[in-house]
């Protein structure tokens, strides 16, 4: 029996990004890996978890958990949201009825590029688009999931990587704290537009659709002059 | 508008302390990845991690074997359960020798509040440490647990300091530096009273540990007739050995030094055939709320060891400096003390203040792991003091999105929902704390 891959859009990918969970659809399927929607799933949880709601967290994370089960693999084009099911799952559903679900389907999820790298072993996906661009490492994916090489790689392959100076300093998102103190999360948005644009690439890449609608509605406000885009976009682009 | 908006949009609007502190804090940070890099630092952390975590477990046993060994080494000491104690203690101690007393830094006696209350007793204190001397003449707080001037520039250090001096000094460092040098020097030889904090108490020996830069300290300690230390209650190691893996954790990880120009260890009170040395040493341990978060599940943060590498890192920090948090400790320590020490003060929103981007856990030297705790915070406050409006906010979302037609339906509803510039989702609650800086650009 083949095995049962779904594609998980997180709601940022639902509600703003859709094209970045279609270029994540392609790009695996270049991999040679065909996914299926998730029907029934919605949200991994985390606004309400990193809120300290956790009830109101577990309740949505539950509906999500069980359109998951029976899949072998889970794929996330988010960094946050993977890291919340992988990582936070665990204690949300500690003492649960469905802490063993939980504790199963946690270890099935995996970031994309995580999972083209480390799973699939393609390294290299598409042909060279002669730019340059430079890596915004989310928070969650490179301190709790640990995750810096994958994307690097992946980028390598496609166009010129530089580096961003302190690449791997919050964006500013945070999620509600976004709203919760807006002038802070702004000033640090800003921190990394600055940082983009001494790196001197004309393209920013990040793995998660919450710093990219941060970064890019910064940079869109104040017209800064770079593109954001999302890792399955720009290697969609190259294939 | 909370408190830390407040506050934080004040530091924000403020040019050049944001300039400051944020090429400051950057500094000091990479001072430190610099000093880590030569020895195995993530071995000495997970030791330095260990031994906190044993010392504050076996706590009441060791600071009875501390103050038996000070009272031995002839230290005076005071238990103190809450700052007024403390204070009523120090302020007594001090009257009975004069009304000057020079003082070194101490971040407990922020938290007591001790300058204020000795002054308003009719007591002269003069902060020694450099940066402490310069925010004090300002009539402002430490901004940083160790760089407690890291807001000034020096333009503002020279028209601080000039009125003092009573003559044009200029802004050139080494020039500022020597006035206050000459300044406090006198106060240094009058005073008959120093008092200055603790970085560590050594339990086996009855040793009072003091790390710093200038000197000052050595002065308080060692030149006044009476030396009055206090020290936060937690503040202890179990051996001398112990404290050889803790202090280049606090060095390198506060200034990325490998060791710090002075680090004294006090064994107490002159004895009969020394030159020098002060005649009486009180130390006063401060419990003020810390045995209190030691039972519950906060206790790691007593764990801390005050080196301020959490705020240097801080990305939150770095915008809006240390009095943004509204008490005595500023960045994710402060975010996460704040509300455990002072939880009658209205500041657990600090939970709150962080992106949880989790820097801070990667680079504290005993790993605390502070984002975890600041997700605690959250836990406790959305049961205990969040609003109703926030609540109900939740339980909507939730409601909603425990069911897949009504997800599928608000999240394709949201495709349409492009922001570009302020109006019109300025009229749209919460969405307006959006787009107020920022658009939404949906990629369909």
């Amino acid at each position: 029996m083949p095995a049962m891959i779904g594609l998980f859009p997180t709601c940022l990918g639902d509600a703003v990004h859709p094209q970045v969970v279609r270029d994540a659809e392609r790009v695996l399927r270049a991999a040679g890996v065909e996914t299926a929607p998730i029907p029934r799933a919605t949200c991994c949880g985390q606004p309400a978890w990193n809120s300290g709601f956790a009830a109101d967290a577990r309740r949505v994370a539950r509906q999500t958990l069980r359109a998951m089960a029976g899949l072998d693999a889970i794929v996330v084009p988010s960094g946050s949201c993977t890291a919340m099911m992988r990582l936070h799952w665990r204690h949300l559903f500690h003492g649960d009825r469905d802490q063993a679900l939980a504790e199963r389907t946690s270890s099935r999820v995996f970031e994309l590029s995580q999972y083209l790298v480390d799973e699939v072993g393609a390294e290299a996906l598409g042909t060279p688009l002669g730019r340059t661009v430079t890596y915004h490492d989310s928070c969650h994916m490179l301190r709790e999931l640990r995750l810096a090489e994958q994307p690097r790689k992946l980028l390598r392959a496609v166009a010129d990587l530089r580096e961003l100076p302190r690449g791997d300093r919050c964006c500013g998102f945070g999620g509600t704290f976004s709203v919760r103190y807006p002038d802070v999360a702004t000033a640090m948005a800003d921190d990394k537009l600055a940082s983009a644009a001494a790196s001197g690439a004309e393209t920013v890449v990040s793995a998660d659709p919450g710093c990219i609608m941060h970064v890019e509605g910064r940079a869109a406000r104040i017209g800064a002059d770079v593109r954001v885009v999302h890792l399955a976009s720009i290697l969609a682009e190259a294939l | 508008m909370t408190g830390f908006e407040r506050r934080s949009a004040a530091a924000l609007h403020d040019p050049v302390r944001l300039q400051n502190v944020r090429r400051f804090s950057e500094r000091a940070h990479d001072n430190r990845t610099a000093s880590v890099g030569s020895i195995d630092f993530e071995a000495l952390r997970t030791e330095g991690a260990r031994l906190r975590a044993e010392a504050v477990a076996d706590l009441p046993a060791l600071l009875d074997r501390f103050q038996r060994n000070l009272e031995q080494n002839g230290v005076v000491v005071h238990r103190a359960a809450t700052g007024a104690d403390a204070v009523a203690y120090i302020t007594g101690v001090v009257l009975r020798h004069g009304t000057e007393v020079v003082k070194g830094k101490s971040m407990a006696s922020e938290e007591i509040g001790l300058n204020e209350r000795l002054q308003a007793a009719g007591v002269d204190v003069t902060e020694t440490d450099l940066g402490e001397f310069i925010v004090q003449t300002a009539g402002e707080a430490p901004e940083h647990i160790i760089i407690p001037a890291i807001h000034k520039s020096r333009a503002a250090v020279r028209a601080l300091l000039e009125p003092l001096a009573g003559e044009p000094i200029g802004d050139d460092p080494a020039d500022l530096t020597a006035f206050a040098r000459a300044h406090l020097r006198e106060r240094f030889l009058r005073a008959p009273v120093g008092i200055t904090g603790v970085n560590f108490g050594v339990a086996e020996t009855g040793t009072l540990v003091l790390v710093e830069n200038e000197g000052n300290g050595r002065m308080c300690s060692g030149l006044p007739r009476v030396h009055i230390a206090i020290m936060g209650m937690e503040r202890l190691v179990a051996t001398m050995a112990d404290l050889a893996t803790l202090l280049p954790l606090l060095i390198r990880s506060g200034t990325g030094q490998k060791i710090t120009s002075y680090v004294s260890l006090v064994g107490g009170p002159r004895r009969g055939d020394e030159a020098d040395g002060p005649e009486e040493v009180h130390l006063v341990i401060l419990d003020n709320g810390r045995s209190r978060v030691r039972e519950t599940a906060y206790r790691s943060v007593l764990h801390c060891i005050r080196c301020g590498a959490c705020q240097n890192v801080c990305p939150v920090y770095r915008q809006v400096g240390g009095t943004a948090y509204g008490w005595v400790y500023g960045g994710p320590i402060g975010a996460v003390l704040t509300p455990l020490l002072h939880p009658q003060d209205g500041l657990d929103e600090l939970g709150q203040a962080s992106s949880l981007c989790a820097a801070c856990d990667d680079v504290c030297p005993v790993r605390i792991p502070l984002h975890e705790l600041l997700l605690g915070l959250r836990r406790d406050r959305a049961v205990t003091s969040a609003g109703w409006l926030e609540r109900l906010a939740f339980r909507t979302w939730s409601t909603a999105w425990s069911r897949p037609w009504l997800y599928r339906l608000t999240t394709r509803a949201a495709r349409h929902v492009n922001i570009r510039g302020q109006a019109p989702a300025m009229h749209v609650p919460l969405l307006k704390r959006w787009a107020r800086t920022r658009d939404v650009r949906v990629k369909r």
